[in-house]
């Protein structure tokens, strides 16, 4: 904003303008206007290419699951873990409770891909895996699926990230939950998958 | 309620203004007073478990094994912080700063002088009914209490009354309103008045869905085994999205407040005048109409509601960045007015001439200035993929830290530098301690919440968590986590300074120089805002309308499909 913006002979300018039921907008002030309208599209214009070009995106709708059925014998979650679909591709099924994940270590072959399937048995939990853009709530009654590549070798903390809970002295609670996922180089990977 | 400038030709007669007596100010200010000092007692305490959380998180100190049997756990501590400061220490201080602004502002009594003490009443035995099972740790639940975590059911009565007594603010601003109104059919509403009436309006929107969240899920789990029938169960999904109906305008709530002074009195506090009336109205008839059907941008991470609605509500979220966007330039403006009119030249050079050396004046500008870093903070939060990565990390509090936590909490704090030595008739303990205050608030809120930011945005630290017990926790952090502790240092010398300051101002009987007036800025061009700017159904309706399109079908689709396999339960 400049110094001639407002100066008093601005005003006078134009005094017909608080007439009628418009606002008088001064010059600089309708320039601000402009650009922040311009801007708030230019922020959605820019999550939806990310969202569309990159595939960058949120958990939406999925399925839905009473807690109580976790352990019958047909439900998926009655046997948390890793399940190969094919070569480089797996699912987990990971159960959020207080207080751990079950499971709490998973091992992958370096650019494997993987789908999270992830509900919560009691309370409210989270679910971030460390350094990544995995992250989702795991609430009862609701199964989160998203999926992500592990192209880099290394451990990846998964990190609850929702209070779920603590009883005072005891030696679990809420800031002790979490796992670890482990993406293997490929050398590593072979190993393990011949010992299978 | 739409109230609308009535004809001014009628056939019944105008009714007479009823005036302003000083036995009229004298019930105001005692009720404004009242909720100052539960605000400050509430922030003293809040903000001292602040610094707790803080010095365990950097493993400085963990104080909580010598706060037993008194404070049981971290998260009890964590649960005030959130209660005491983010919802006690807002709504009381708001409530005290409306009661006293708005009859002034109108100079009209309150239409019901005594619905305002029924109000702080209500308010007060609320609080204290919630803050039983707080401190007994029976509602260890933090401050946004997620079922199917239960806690004991005065909890969410306490809550339940804390609010209705804010609505009853409302109420008495409303009908006074009308009465006034009717009184002036012609005139412009003042902007004061107008935006207190727009906040408490959206206000009223905004905790329908909290108080539908209570009343209909989580009293009748919690008063279930009190009363003997059995728990109903409950849909934790619902329950989610009943409370983001409400979390989101709940920020506005505290935040609006702040743009109330802002606008309409700060510019007075540096010789400005508003510079454009009109559009400050029109910013706060934005807010109204923008600030809740926005809410599924604080469940982006949430299975369960597809992503078109996540979709959706992130476009209105970044439409309700709009009118702050707008902020920034007109209060700039009206600032600049007031800083050339003193003496300020050159391009950028009149910001040192501002009235800096008032604590009031610096306060808010300080608080303006990390708004700044808040706002864009917020911007990419609400960028919906963008915030896979920092969701529910440390970043989070570091960004509200720097909204609540220093836009709307130094604000209040610098408007309480001008309204407390009012209220009281006793001159400021001191306006060097104040200046003190607000300067530290500014740089302990810069590096605890960059460092906090930091934490989240790198190393995906959790919020939320006893971090220092944490078996993940990593020697990595270990230079933000200092940087925090040098924040910490900061704040904790000035939420002491603030304490002392309205402790010593209240007792301590100094005279005031010259009698104090509420600051309230000067329109700089003095023609009447146009009247749809001074109309309430066409942005009453369309933000009624707005809520119904962005969250009926959803709610409508989690209601039919409801569940109620979850019981309450208690893990603390
Ligand atoms: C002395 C000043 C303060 C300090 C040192 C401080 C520090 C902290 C820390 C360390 C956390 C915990 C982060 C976590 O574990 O997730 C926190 C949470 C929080 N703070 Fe503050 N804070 C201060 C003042 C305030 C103020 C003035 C407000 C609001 C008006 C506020 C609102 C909150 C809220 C809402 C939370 C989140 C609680 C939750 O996650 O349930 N804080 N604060
Ligand atoms: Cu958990
Ligand atoms: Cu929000």
């Amino acid at each position: 904003m400049s110094e001639q913006a407002h100066g008093p002979e601005h005003e006078s300018a134009h005094p017909e303008a608080h007439e009628g039921q418009g606002v008088h907008v001064e010059k600089w002030e309708g320039i601000w206007i402009r650009i922040s309208v311009a801007m708030v599209f230019v922020f959605i214009l820019a999550i939806v290419i990310s969202a569309t070009a990159f595939g960058i995106s949120v958990p939406g709708a999925s399925g839905r699951m009473d807690p109580a059925t976790l352990n019958d014998a047909d439900n998926p979650f009655s046997q948390p873990g890793l399940r190969e679909l094919a070569p480089g591709k797996y699912e987990a099924y990971i159960v959020a409770q207080t207080w751990n994940f079950l499971p709490d270590r998973i091992e992958v072959p370096v650019g494997s891909q993987v789908t999270f399937h992830i509900t919560a048995r009691d309370v409210i939990h989270g679910f971030k895996l460390a350094g990544t853009n995995v992250n989702v709530m795991a609430l009862p009654g609701q199964v989160a699926t998203l999926s992500a590549t592990f192209d880099t070798p290394g451990d990846y903390n998964y990190i609850c990230h929702e209070y779920c809970g603590y009883v005072s002295g005891a030696p679990i609670g809420h800031h002790t939950m979490y796992g670890v996922l482990t993406v293997l180089p490929a050398d590593a990977a072979e190993a393990t998958q011949s010992t299978n | 309620m739409s109230v609308q400038a009535m004809p001014a030709i009628g056939i019944k007669e105008q009714p007479l203004p009823a005036a302003l007596t000083a036995k009229d100010l004298k019930t105001i200010d005692r009720i404004a007073g009242i909720n100052i000092v539960v605000a400050v007692l509430a922030l003293s305490i809040g903000a001292l478990f602040g610094v707790f959380q803080g010095l365990e998180h950097a493993k400085v100190f963990n104080i909580y094994p010598f706060l037993q049997p008194v404070i049981k756990t971290y998260y009890q501590g964590l649960t005030l912080h959130g209660a005491l400061n983010a919802v006690v220490w807002t709504t009381f201080f708001i409530c005290g700063f409306f009661t006293f602004v708005f009859p002034r502002s109108f100079n009209r009594p309150l239409r019901y002088p005594w619905l305002s003490w029924v109000a702080v009443i209500t308010m007060i035995v609320g609080l204290v009914t919630a803050a039983v099972p707080m401190l007994t740790n029976n509602a260890t639940v933090l401050y946004t209490f997620y079922p199917p975590m239960l806690a004991e059911w005065s909890f969410y009565l306490g809550l339940t009354l804390l609010v209705v007594g804010s609505w009853i603010v409302g109420f008495n601003f409303y009908f006074t309103y009308y009465a006034w109104r009717k009184e002036n059919p012609d005139k412009r509403a003042p902007f004061l008045a107008l935006a207190i009436t727009i906040t408490m309006v959206m206000w009223q929107i905004a905790t329908l869905g909290v108080a539908a969240e209570i009343l209909f899920i989580l009293l009748p789990n919690a008063l279930a085994p009190v009363l003997g029938f059995p728990a109903p169960g409950l849909d934790p999904l619902l329950s989610r999205t009943l409370f983001w109906w409400f979390g989101h305008p709940l920020v506005y709530f505290w935040l609006l407040p702040a743009y109330v002074s802002w606008y309409g009195m700060m510019p007075a506090q540096t010789n400005g005048k508003m510079f454009s009336e009109p559009l400050a109205r029109l910013v706060f008839w934005l807010f109204l109409l923008l600030s809740t059907p926005v809410g599924f941008h604080h469940q982006y991470a949430d299975p369960g509601i597809p992503e078109i609605w996540k979709f959706i509500h992130m476009v209105l979220t970044m439409g309700v960045g709009f009118p702050s966007l707008i902020t920034a330039f007109t209060v700039v403006a009206s600032l600049e007015i007031g800083a050339r009119a003193r003496g300020g030249k050159g391009y950028l050079r009149w910001i040192g001439r501002l009235n800096w050396g008032d604590p009031s004046y610096a306060g808010q500008n300080l608080a303006m200035i990390l708004f700044i870093f808040g706002g864009i903070g917020g911007i990419i939060n609400a960028s919906y993929n963008v915030n896979m990565a920092v969701h529910n990390t440390m970043w989070v509090p570091g960004h509200f830290h720097l909204t609540v936590g220093s836009a709307v909490t130094l604000s209040f704090f610098a408007i309480a530098y001008w309204l407390v030595p009012k209220l009281t008739g006793h001159k400021l303990f001191t306006k060097w301690m104040a200046l003190a205050q607000v300067w530290t608030w500014f740089f302990g809120m810069l590096f605890f919440s960059n460092a906090y930011h930091t934490l989240g945005l790198l190393f995906s630290v959790p919020r939320r968590t006893m971090l220092g017990e944490a078996p993940y926790y990593d020697s990595a952090w270990n230079p933000q986590m200092m940087e925090s502790v040098l924040g910490l240092v900061f704040l904790s010398i000035s939420a002491t300074l603030f304490f002392a300051i309205m402790l010593f101002t209240w007792i301590i009987p100094r005279k005031l120089d010259k009698p104090i007036e509420m600051p309230v800025a000067e329109p700089l061009n003095p023609n009447p805002a146009p009247k749809w700017l001074d109309t309430w159904w066409p942005w009453l309706n369309g933000a009624i309308a707005l809520v119904i399109i962005s969250y009926g079908p959803m709610l409508f689709q989690l209601i039919s499909n409801m569940t109620t396999w979850s019981k309450g339960i208690r893990v603390w």
